[in-house]
């Protein structure tokens, strides 16, 4: 029998603690417990078949650890063989009548990838796919993936298992005792991601004992439509005379985890501290309990790496602002690589309600497969919403849905077969939620039914490439009301009848109905309530828009959905201010020569902005800029220089200029650009990942005129000498914090030296002096913001 | 061949000092926008922050400028000076979690004025923390600090597996991450020791 045939019908009995087992043996501290493969192969295999005498199906390879950051190619592929013998003998040796499976365990890489940590994301895929080809080509029944505390690591595991390998995969997670993972996943995010990929079964082991992961285990099974697995630790570890010990009996254990077992747990077994003891009283518990079926879950869902977004409760609001369309100032943010201004659009529309953000960087003369990919990661960075990826591009959407941490959203797939054909298979793989737009091939049918009779076709497509039916959602597209008074009834019974007959969620483009009418919002906000009426479970909208907010929270109020109208009357502002837009304006005359000034000194972001908006309409934009933010910033940053300002307050006065400068570049986005005061290449040195030193010297030479190349952190040297090169930039500054990523920066001044020996260098960070400076090579040492701000202008000038 | 026992502790918030805070911002005198700017940031990231530390106990021989803890052994001159009384040492890793350094990272994009607070907050929040934890003990030394070298780091990783206990990890340019973490030795007060 193989181990899937068993899964379906039986409850699977795993093997339990390693680790501690090992250590009675005297595993020594910081000695790799892979090595007693080699070393000491009869304790790995009595361990091995103690388990199968208790009782396990599956024993787990002693291979936790076995990787190729922590050994050579040689001895890792020696361990996985040995391991795997190890197993097999025990397989034979015990007299165990019950299926006797082997799992080749995979534990985490021990380092935290970006952009938390230093470990590439396609680094991770290929470290856990070394370890799983080899042993599959050893012959193992299964891949066990556990203790896996971030939910980016276990993307990265599971895809390299599938990738690499046709065994059934396992995956179980550490989730700590706020029933998230370290990172932040909760089992609902969890169970979205690792089912969208074809996880055979999972859930959860080490951490907590049996009696803390119950809430967890319910909570997997609530959702998960595959088997859930608990692995708990025999509780908590406390020393006793130089052991460790831990809380929970063996008598407690089976209680506990036969119990989780007849609520639902199919695949149950021990971590930390559990020994053979644990499995055989588990075993004796659950001998004759039926297993519990595996229900499937209708649930509609995408996740983040924290949080599942579920469609069909409440009206799920998907900002539609990162995208090109009809929009200026994005497509110069676009094209000049502004991340900065995209990632602000997705912050600010988190913050006025959107649940999903639409994710389109689709411009001719943009790489799309590289920029959308860039997006989508860095927007991972800023907000923990749920991303919707947004391409017709079919290189594009798989490039960033593989980088996605979580299950995203997909945006778009038609009826017509070549659609199809490119963007199921992709749905398949990394999973995802996907809007099908019911149009083919003959364009978009006029009437209802034949958007509905798409929808079928599209839906038993979506079957044979075994994409279950709730992770469609289908878009019946508005059309311009304008054009054809009779459009939006099309587009509002076609989403009526596929919600009702076929019973799948919705989801519209709302505001495209309203196109060539006046006053578009009035149209998109009733729109958008009709169709909520007819069905609707989300829409992509502009959550800026004061009439579709006002409909979204007076819906939810109106249908029950928000408790004593709580979000109602929290809202209840944000209309009122849309229909008093008229109220006391700022007088021109008094703000000309100060008030912008005064706001710029005192770090008013938000004021500086609405009073350089007021000021446009009568003052050039050029004078704004010479004779109130630079006088107010020099100001500011002649108060840091004589130490009466402080670094706090010269950032907030810094940002307050920056939005007053980006109310400036919107309104001359199409006529002609500021002067530039000069090109400023910026980088944090290979293998240091901490920005935030670079990202201040950064805004203050916005600030003050430089066009600003900041190229990231953890920037290999080569790359920088390129940039310099391609550019002729005339500054590189370059930011270090730890002693040991100075010599990247020693060794990157050098190469630019060489290759680009026009360019001056500036460095910064914590544990550069002017002294280390000097012995690198730089130009020279800033010791803060101001003095690289002040120095560059001097370099400039043609002063240094 | 000795047993290392590494255990696992989570620890209450500590009061916040803003003083501190403001202190490690660069920033004199908090002035009203400061500190209302404080306020958010701290609001902003409580939740956000958790406060483990996971150790274990070793002996410790100290003969001139070696530290031999059995397990392993460490040559400084300053650490050995920092242990010399002592023969016992608890060694431990903090952390307050990956939550901040992820808004750090989001408003350093954003709003480097936040970032800059963020960064403060969390950096008197892991010294909170470790002296609510060695309360008790010998002052805590760290690598990095005085002749200690950095790449002792890599054996405290390999003892105390910080990476499963606490979700800390260490980077190739052994960089912690989460950023706001602390390694360290602190020396044990009582003479006889426990082990």
């Amino acid at each position: 029998m193989t181990f899937s045939e068993f899964l379906k019908n039986n409850i699977v009995i795993l093997d339990g603690g390693m680790g501690t087992l090992l250590q009675e043996e005297g595993l020594g501290a910081g000695e790799y417990p892979e090595r007693w493969n080699m070393s000491h192969p009869d304790v790995i295999k009595r361990i091995h078949k103690d388990y199968f005498d208790a009782g396990s199906n599956v024993v787990s390879t002693n291979t936790f650890g076995a990787n190729s950051l922590k050994f050579s190619d040689d001895e890792l592929e020696e361990i996985i063989k040995r391991a795997i013998d190890n197993a097999r003998w025990a397989r034979e040796a015990s007299e165990s009548k019950k299926e006797k499976f082997i799992a080749l365990d995979v534990g985490p890489t021990g380092k935290l990838l970006k952009p938390l940590g230093d470990l590439d994301f396609e680094n991770a895929v290929e470290v856990f796919s070394k370890t799983v080809r080899i042993g599959a080509s050893y012959g193992v029944d299964l891949i066990m993936i556990e203790t896996m505390n971030d939910s980016y690591e276990t993307k990265a595991a599971l895809l390299a298992a599938k990738e690499s390998c046709d065994l059934p995969v396992l995956v179980s997670n550490a989730y700590g005792e706020d029933g998230k993972l370290m990172t932040g996943a909760t089992p609902e995010a969890m169970t979205a991601l690792l089912e969208g990929m074809g996880a055979d079964a999972i859930g959860a082991n080490c951490s907590l004992g049996p009696k803390q992961l119950a809430e967890v285990a319910k909570k997997l099974l609530e959702t998960a439509s595959v088997p859930v697995i608990m692995k708990p630790n025999a509780g908590l570890p406390r020393a006793e005379k130089g052991k460790t010990v831990f809380d929970v009996s063996a008598e407690e254990f089976s209680d506990e985890l036969a119990r989780l077992v007849e609520n639902g747990v199919r695949v149950a077994g021990g971590c930390c501290g559990t020994t053979p003891e644990y499995i055989r009283a588990l075993s004796e518990k659950i001998k004759d309990l039926t297993p519990v079926p595996v229900t499937e879950k209708d649930f509609t869902v995408v996740s983040s790496y924290t949080h599942a977004v579920r469609f069909g409760d409440t009206p799920v609001l998907i900002g539609e602002r990162i995208n090109p369309t009809g929009k200026k100032r994005f497509k110069q943010a676009l094209l000049e690589r502004d991340m900065d201004y995209i990632l602000s659009e997705g912050v600010r529309q988190e913050e006025k309600g959107a649940h999903i953000l639409d994710v389109n960087v689709g411009l001719p003369d943009v790489d799309e497969i590289e920029m959308l990919t860039s997006a989508v990661t860095e927007l991972q960075t800023v907000t923990a919403l749920p991303l919707q990826i947004d391409t017709s591009d079919s290189s594009a959407m798989e490039s960033a849905l593989r980088r996605y941490n979580g299950k995203a959203m997909i945006n778009s797939v038609n009826g017509k077969s070549e659609s199809m054909k490119a963007v199921f298979p992709l749905v398949k793989k990394y999973g995802g939620l996907v809007v099908a737009l019911t149009l083919d091939e003959n364009g978009i049918p006029d009437d209802a039914e034949g958007r509905f009779k798409i929808a079928e076709k599209i839906l038993e497509t979506a079957k044979s490439y075994g994409i279950k039916k709730k992770d469609i959602i289908f878009d019946t597209l508005a059309m311009t009301v304008s054009a054809d008074n009779k459009a939006a009834l099309a587009t509002l019974s076609a989403l009526s009848r596929i919600k009702c007959e076929l019973g799948c969620h919705t989801s519209l483009g709302v505001s495209n109905v309203s196109f060539g009418l006046p006053n578009r919002d009035a149209v998109n906000g009733v729109f958008f309530a009709l169709a909520l009426e007819n069905g609707l479970s989300a829409a992509i909208m502009n959550p800026y828009s004061a009439e579709m907010m006002k409909t979204y929270y007076t819906y939810r109020a109106l249908k029950g959905l928000d408790e004593n109208c709580a979000e109602y009357i929290n809202s209840a502002d944000l209309f009122t201010s849309a229909i008093s837009s008229t109220a006391a304006p700022v007088k021109k005359e008094e703000a000309f020569g100060s008030e912008l000034q005064r706001a710029v000194i005192k770090g008013f972001k938000d004021k500086a902005a609405e009073i350089t908006s007021q000021l446009l309409n009568s003052v050039p934009p050029l004078d704004i800029v010479s004779t109130e933010i630079i006088p107010a910033l020099n100001t500011v940053g002649k108060g840091f220089e004589e130490k009466k300002v402080y670094l706090p307050s010269l950032l907030m006065s810094a940002e307050a200029a920056k939005s007053a400068f980006e109310v400036i570049k919107t309104f001359m986005s199409d006529k002609e650009k500021t002067a530039s005061r000069g090109l400023f290449v910026i980088a944090t040195v290979h293998g240091d990942i901490h920005d935030i030193g670079k990202n201040i010297v950064k805004l203050l030479l916005e600030n003050y005129g430089f066009d600003v190349v900041d190229m990231g952190k953890d920037v290999p040297s080569d790359k920088i000498v390129q940039k310099a090169i391609e550019l002729h930039a005339p500054i590189v500054g370059l930011s270090a914090l730890m002693t040991t990523t100075v010599p990247a920066m020693e060794e990157t001044i050098k190469m630019l030296k060489e290759k680009a020996p026009w360019c001056k260098t500036v460095v910064g960070g914590a544990v550069l002096t002017e002294d280390y400076a000097q012995k690198i090579g730089a130009d020279k040492y800033a010791g803060d913001a101001m003095e690289c701000v002040r120095w560059a202008e001097r370099v400039m000038k043609g002063e240094e | 061949m000795m047993n290392t026992v590494v255990l696992t502790e989570t620890f209450p918030e500590p009061p916040f000092s803003k003083k501190e805070i403001i202190r490690y911002a660069g920033g004199g005198e908090c002035d009203k926008e400061t500190e209302k700017l404080l306020d958010e940031a701290i609001a902003e990231v409580r939740d956000a922050l958790s406060y483990k530390v996971c150790y274990c106990e070793l002996p410790v021989r100290v003969e001139n400028d070696v530290c031999d803890f059995t397990a392993f052994s460490v040559n400084s001159r300053d650490l050995a000076k920092n242990l010399r009384e002592c023969d016992g040492a608890v060694l431990f890793a903090a952390t307050v979690g990956s939550g901040i350094d992820r808004l750090i990272s989001k408003y350093s994009r954003i709003s480097p004025s936040k970032a800059l607070m963020l960064q403060a907050v969390g950096a008197e929040r892991i010294e909170a923390l470790c002296d609510v934890f060695c309360k008790g003990l010998k002052p805590r030394f760290s690598p990095g600090y005085g002749d200690l070298p950095l790449d002792v780091q890599e054996k405290i990783f390999g003892i105390l597996r910080c990476d499963k206990h606490i979700g800390l990890c260490l980077s190739r340019s052994l960089i912690m991450s989460p950023s706001k973490s602390v390694t360290a030795f602190a020396g044990k007060i009582n003479k006889r020791g426990s082990l």
